[in-house]
Formats: structure tokens, C-alpha cells, sequence
């Protein structure tokens, strides 16, 4: 059955696949996760500050993103990046922006929205009595904050927030239809030209498989290791 | 008669040279003199027009023209360093990429139609071409209406596919169309028997027959879904300046036997990367339009001599 | 801005004769909605089974439970849906593989099985946390009034299970909806596809994807206030469940 198939292919394209394709995904991974959970735990904050409107405004951009394919935000932010920049920006035409960087606003945008609702749940959690003694020893809200709750809530939730990294690691396949080049566009790309879709399909799913379970195994180390202080 | 191309070019150079001095510039030239920088579309797989060599490195003969439009506006703007970035695009980007910035000019094989017109601008028309479908020898399919009730694959966002939807609806045919992202994609789709028939422009057809494992399986209809069309370089709408510039650079190759040069580069001669030839000789309509370059859309302005 | 506004863009007719761009998403819509609701029964059938399996006392079965979730979580749903449509048929002897690929509808079957599939592995998760959240006591009480293993499942386990984890395989539910729309790499010409093709007809790339983004949130809402219907008449009263 698999005496037809060439997958030599692989070795000789093997350079092209990691060094271009699986750079962009693990670092489209990496910046993405960072922005979302930056820009996540914000989210986080402005629902559970006092301020109606500002929850308002946070929750509709939370049930919006998590409303939405991620197909379809994708597509939205590919042709959109450059006016949101023109119109950040004021300048008089649109911003050039390559596939890289439409990318990586995209996925921050749409993983903040999940990252969001984990920090929230990981801040709710903290007892009361944390930012009551904060107060009481007269720290103000943003020292509260950054000193004592959100890395409590962090540290809680690192689990949590890792899985749904290892979640953000396999999305970043969906730039596909873009024609974009990550690992698995790279696979596809190597796969048409030479007419070997078994092998690099085949391929392309191993290495994603094993990334992925050698990260939760370790998430599930890590899980083992943090206690759940309360 | 060798040297009126050189003077032409020599009078267009210092008479534009003199318009940009003359005015404020505006739109795509005023974007690349003030980043320095001009962003060129290019195909994954439009051969011989725009495709990926094996460093993926993309050439092609549209490539080969725009490094020409290229070289005129870094004259016309009297820049030393003009820097060339290379965006990848498909057949449905290319025109969002266009407008909103991405890209200043796409290099490859799209078709000029009054319906684009709406939206881009092109320059003289680099080649002409009509709309025909691929499919294996032992299909045994002729005609259009052969492929009545069948899987037919195109590429998106491109004129073949909306004509096929348009001759599906209009000659009720109940094709089921496979759209496909790229133009490998489509063929790759015959190939793999999942389409009985891959509609394209024909020299790309040609192209991928003639770069498959066995090109004798397979036959390109004779029966076109419509005239030969004209291919051009897209550029922004209303950008008067730097349209200019691009015809007449355009224009300048075309009419000067380099033109000609370049189209048997890459059409009579072997190309990378398998080395085929696709050995094509230029038609009567396009060495007339070489002659006599034209930016039109309409396909009966093309006429032989 | 280079870009032309035109929002009666829906109601121009579209090239492929069916009736205008309206028209088309709301063909794309009926499509996105018939492969969810397919690919949501495939899941539901394996995924409560993997579940259970996980919870049974034989260490075989919890294990090929365990090596079935791994399996389909560890991979993206796009590789997924590839392996079934590109790889499959090569891998079969040459008559069944072209006779795979010559099915008229095969988009459709292999999105409904892949994502069925797919998300099989993440019911199966949430019924093995149903379960596993249920008093230790019910399935002593079981044992006790001598019901075997399945009997205890069918009448006390799983009917309590089902209610508690209810709001999670609501958004389960609406992450099969969402995931019909990378079935468009297959050729599956869902809503996202019908709007990605109005873009590419009609050149109104905003219009295109505003109408697709309205009709999503539209499913969304009407879905959520479905379950909460469900929730209600499922309910069992003084049960404080779930969430």
C-alpha cells in the first residue's frame, strides 16, 4: 500500500517546512499568546471594575469574538488591518501591513476574548480577603492589582491558560486559507507542487500531534505541581 | 528604426521627469517616495506569468515587466535605493490587497474586464487569453455541455469561475463547481480524479499540462467559455500619475524588441523549474498590441494586423 | 480611502442565477446549519460513549477512551478534515478511493464526520467531568439496590450527568456551528464560503462579510435562548445542578 508513496519528499523539503513554515507558527504562537493575555487580562478588568459602561463595552467584544468563526475574523482582519491603522494612525492612506502582522493583530484580537474570561474566572477566585488587607494596608487599586491579585489569579490559572496556548498553536493553522505561509501552508504548499498529499498531509498531522501532546503532558505536570491556594 | 525606441524613451523620460518636478505628487508615487519602499504582488502558481521557482523565489513574465515599471518610477522619482518588497496573493486577494494598500502592483495573470474596472486600474495589456477547461483524455469530454452534471473545478475569485457559474445557470447544466484557493489547486483536482474538468485561462491550462507527470493523459477543450481576454498589470483606481508612468514603461518594452525578447524567454524557452517549454509563439493579436500597446478591457479591440 | 461603499449589494442579483447575494448567504446559512446539526449527533453518539468508557472501572476501556480524546484533541481540526478528504481515498484500494471522491456531496459527509469526530473527543470530556462530579454516592445507592454497572448508568448516572453538563455542551454545541466554516478548504461552500464568494464577485468585501458576521450572531442568540428552553424542561426540581 505505501510502496507508491515517495516520502523522501519530507527530507528534501524538510529545511523549507521548519526553518519558514514552523518559525511563523510557533512564533505567530508565541506573540499571540503574549498579546492576548496582555490584552485579555485588561478585558478582565474593565467587566469586573465598577464601571457599567466599560463592562458594557467588554462584554459585547467578548460574546462578539466568541460568537464568531475564527475563519471568518481571519478573513475580517486580513482586509481590515490596513484602515483600523490608517485610522489609528491619521494618515492619509491605508497602512501597509504584511500577512505577518494582520496575523498576529487577528489572533491577539480573538484570543483576548478567551484569555479574557479565564483571567476573569482566575480573579473572581481570589478570596475577598486579598484586596481587603490590600486596602486596608493602603494600597491603591492598580497596586492591589499588580502586586497581589493578578499574580495569584495567574498563577492559578497557568494551566488553564497554557491549554487553551496549545489551543491558539493548533488555530494558527486556520491562516491556510489565506495562502499564508505557517507550517501547515508550508506542508500544503510543498504537497501541490510535487503532488504528494499523502505524505505531507500524514506528516504535517504527526508533528502537529506530537508538539501538541508533548505540550499537554506538560501542562499536566504543571497542573500536578501548582497548588490551588486559597 | 532600432533607435526611435531609445529616443521615444529617452523624450518620455525627461518630459515626466519634468512633470514630477513640476507638481505635488499624489497617490501610489507619493506612498513610494515618502517610504521608499514599493510592494509587488506576486502568484504562487500563474505559469510562466508569476509562480514560485524552487527557492520560492517568485519570477515569471509579469514579474520580469513589473521590475521594468519598477525601474521607471525609481528614474521618474530620482531615487537612489528603492527597495522592492515581494507580497504573496491569490486570485481573491488581490484586488482587497490592492485597495487597501498592501500591495502598489500586481504582477501576474489577472484579467482586465470593465466589471474590475470598477474597482482597479490596469496598464497595457501584457498578453490574451480566453477561458477553456482541462480534462483527462479518457473523460472523453469536447464540449462545454459534455460537463453537464459533473464536478468541475476553478480558482476563486478568478473570471473563469464566474463564467463557469454564469454558462452553469444560463445552459442549466447542474455542474457542481469545486472552487479551489489556487490555480495548482484546481488541476491538482483533475488530476486526482475528484473533478472531471479544471476551467482556467488557457496558456495557464497549457502550463500545468505541460508540467504534470504525464501530459499526454490529458486535452484542453477547444470549446472556450469566452473571447480571448486580455491580461494586465492592476494598479489603484484614479491614480492618474502613477498610471502614467507604468504605460510608458509598459509601453516602451513592448514597442522595443526587448518586448519580444522577453516573451520568448519565458514562452519559447526553457523556465524554471523543471525546465519546460512551453514552446508558444507570440499570436497575431498580442505582437499587433505590442506594437500598439492598449490598456483596453474589451476583447474585439484585439485584432491581428 | 480607496474603498466604494455599497450596501444594496444584497439585494443585486448574483452570477450564479439563484437569486441575489441575499440569497446566496442564506443558501450558505441553511448549509452551515445542516452540517452542524450532522456533525453535532456524531459527536454527541461517540462522545458520551468515550465518556462513559472513561468512568468504567476496567482500566481498558478508560484507556482507549483516554488514547481516543488525545487522539483528536492533539491534532487542528484542519489537519483533521485533510486527512479525511485528501488522504483517505489514496490510502484505499484505487476503486473504493475514486468512488469516495466521485460522491456528489463529499464535502459535506467528510465535514460532518471530521468535525463530528472532532468534537466527539470534547463531549466525551465534558460527560466524563459530569460524571465524575456526581455524589460518589449515587453510584454506591446503585450498586447497593442491585442495578449493574450499565442499568446504573442508564437510569441514575447519565440522566443526572446530561442535566449538569448542559451549559457547557451548549457552547460544545456552538463551537461545532463555528467550526463548519473551516470545512471551506474542502470546497464546502458554507456561509463563511458564500461570503468569501460574494467578496469575490461583487468586490464589496464589508457588505460580504457584514452580513455573514450578523447572520452567525443571529444563530448564536437563537441558540442560546433554544437551550435555555431545553434547560427549563429538563430541569428536575430541588436539583441544584451545573451551573
Amino acid at each position: 500500500m505505501f510502496a507508491s508513496f515517495d516520502f523522501d519528499v519530507i527530507r528534501r523539503s524538510f529545511g523549507y517546512l521548519f526553518l519558514d513554515g514552523m518559525t511563523f507558527t510557533l512564533t505567530l504562537t508565541g506573540l499571540a499568546a503574549l498579546g492576548g493575555l496582555i490584552f485579555g487580562t485588561l478585558i478582565a478588568l474593565m467587566r469586573l471594575s465598577g464601571f457599567k459602561l466599560l463592562g458594557r463595552i467588554a462584554g459585547l467584544y467578548v460574546d462578539l469574538m466568541r460568537s464568531l468563526p475564527l475563519v471568518l475574523v481571519i478573513f475580517w482582519f486580513y482586509f481590515l488591518v490596513p484602515y483600523i491603522g490608517q485610522w489609528v494612525t491619521g494618515s492619509s492612506r491605508p497602512i501597509q501591513v504584511g500577512a505577518f502582522t494582520s496575523s498576529l493583530v487577528t489572533f491577539i484580537m480573538f484570543e483576548a476574548a478567551y484569555f479574557s474570561e479565564i483571567m476573569r474566572a482566575g480573579i473572581q477566585s481570589i478570596s475577598k480577603g486579598q484586596p481587603a488587607a490590600a486596602q486596608a494596608l493602603g494600597l491603591t487599586y492598580r497596586q492591589t492589582m499588580r502586586y497581589v491579585v493578578l499574580p495569584q489569579a495567574f498563577r492559578n490559572m497557568l494551566p488553564v491558560l497554557l491549554t487553551q496556548t496549545i489551543v491558539l498553536f493548533q488555530d494558527t493553522s486556520l491562516v491556510y486559507v489565506l495562502s499564508i505561509p505557517d507550517f501547515l501552508g508550508a506542508a500544503s504548499k510543498v504537497a501541490q507542487r510535487d503532488g504528494r498529499l499523502v505524505e505531507m498531509y500524514l506528516f504535517a498531522a504527526a508533528v502537529y500531534f506530537i508538539i501538541s501532546c508533548l505540550a499537554s503532558f506538560g501542562v499536566r505536570r504543571l497542573q500536578a505541581r501548582i497548588a490551588f491556594v486559597h | 528604426m532600432n533607435r526611435l525606441p531609445v529616443i521615444g524613451l529617452a523624450l518620455a523620460a525627461t518630459l515626466f521627469g519634468g512633470l514630477a518636478n513640476a507638481e505635488d505628487l499624489t497617490g501610489t508615487l507619493k506612498k513610494v517616495k515618502e517610504t521608499g519602499v514599493i510592494t509587488i504582488g506576486y502568484r504562487d502558481s500563474s505559469i510562466p506569468f508569476s509562480y514560485l521557482d524552487d527557492n520560492q523565489k517568485p519570477i515569471g513574465f509579469a514579474i520580469d515587466i513589473c521590475s521594468k515599471i519598477v525601474e521607471a518610477v525609481q528614474k521618474e522619482l530620482k531615487l537612489d535605493k528603492l527597495k522592492v518588497e515581494l507580497n504573496p496573493v491569490t486570485s481573491s486577494t488581490r484586488i482587497p490587497l490592492l485597495a487597501n494598500g498592501t500591495i502598489d502592483l500586481e504582477c501576474g495573470s489577472t484579467t482586465n474586464n470593465p466589471d474590475r474596472l470598477k474597482q482597479v486600474w490596469f496598464t497595457n495589456t501584457h498578453f490574451l487569453t480566453a477561458t477553456r477547461f482541462v480534462s483527462k483524455k479518457s473523460s472523453k469530454l469536447s464540449s462545454i455541455d459534455d460537463l453537464k452534471g459533473k464536478s468541475v473545478a476553478s480558482t476563486s475569485g478568478t473570471t473563469n469561475i464566474k463564467q463557469l457559474t454564469e454558462a452553469n445557470a444560463a445552459r442549466n447544466l447542474g455542474i457542481n463547481i469545486i472552487p479551489a484557493k489556487e490555480h495548482a489547486e484546481s488541476f491538482l483536482m483533475v488530476e486526482t480524479d475528484r473533478a472531471v474538468g479544471a476551467v482556467l485561462d488557457d496558456i495557464l491550462l497549457a502550463s500545468f499540462v505541460a508540467g504534470s507527470k504525464n501530459p499526454d493523459a490529458y486535452v484542453i477543450s477547444t470549446d472556450a467559455f469566452s473571447k480571448p481576454e486580455p491580461y494586465g498589470i492592476m494598479l489603484r483606481k484614479d491614480d492618474i500619475e502613477f498610471k502614467k508612468v507604468a504605460d510608458a514603461a509598459t509601453a516602451a518594452l513592448y514597442q522595443s524588441g526587448e518586448g519580444q525578447k522577453m516573451y520568448d524567454k519565458w514562452f519559447m524557452q526553457k523556465i524554471p523549474p523543471k525546465g519546460l517549454n512551453l514552446n508558444t509563439p507570440i499570436g497575431p493579436e498580442l505582437k499587433h498590441e505590442f506594437a500598439k500597446p492598449s490598456d483596453s478591457p474589451d476583447p474585439d479591440s484585439y485584432k491581428a494586423m | 480611502m480607496n474603498y466604494h461603499w455599497n450596501w444594496r449589494i444584497f439585494w443585486e442579483p448574483a452570477p450564479n442565477g439563484t437569486g441575489n447575494y441575499l440569497d446566496m448567504l442564506l443558501s450558505g446559512l441553511v448549509l452551515t446549519i445542516e452540517t452542524a446539526i450532522c456533525a453535532w449527533i456524531i459527536a454527541l453518539a461517540f462522545g458520551s460513549v468515550v465518556g462513559v468508557m472513561r468512568t468504567l472501572p476496567s482500566k481498558t476501556a478508560s484507556s482507549v477512551g483516554f488514547a481516543y480524546v488525545e487522539f483528536f484533541r492533539n491534532m487542528p481540526l484542519l489537519v483533521q478534515l485533510f486527512i479525511w478528504f485528501f488522504v483517505l481515498p489514496e490510502l484505499l484500494p484505487h476503486g473504493s478511493g475514486l468512488w469516495l471522491k466521485q460522491i456528489p456531496n463529499a464535502p459535506f459527509y467528510t465535514a460532518a464526520i471530521g468535525i463530528g469526530l472532532f468534537m466527539s473527543a470534547r463531549v466525551a470530556e465534558q460527560t466524563r467531568a459530569g460524571i465524575n462530579s456526581l455524589p460518589r454516592g449515587q453510584k454506591l445507592a446503585a450498586t447497593a439496590l442491585g442495578l449493574t454497572t450499565a442499568q446504573a448508568y442508564r437510569y441514575v448516572l447519565l440522566p443526572m450527568a446530561f442535566r449538569i453538563i448542559m451549559p457547557p455542551l451548549t457552547s460544545e454545541f456552538l463551537s461545532t456551528i463555528k467550526n463548519t466554516s473551516v470545512a471551506i478548504t474542502i470546497g464546502l461552500i458554507e456561509l463563511t464560503g458564500e461570503a468569501r464568494a460574494m467578496q469575490e464577485f461583487s468586490f464589496q468585501v464589508f457588505e460580504a462579510f457584514t452580513g455573514a458576521t450578523v447572520l452567525y450572531l443571529l444563530i448564536n442568540v437563537v441558540v442560546v435562548i433554544a437551550m435555555r428552553f431545553l434547560e427549563r424542561a429538563l430541569a428536575v426540581p430541588g436539583y441544584i445542578g451545573g451551573k
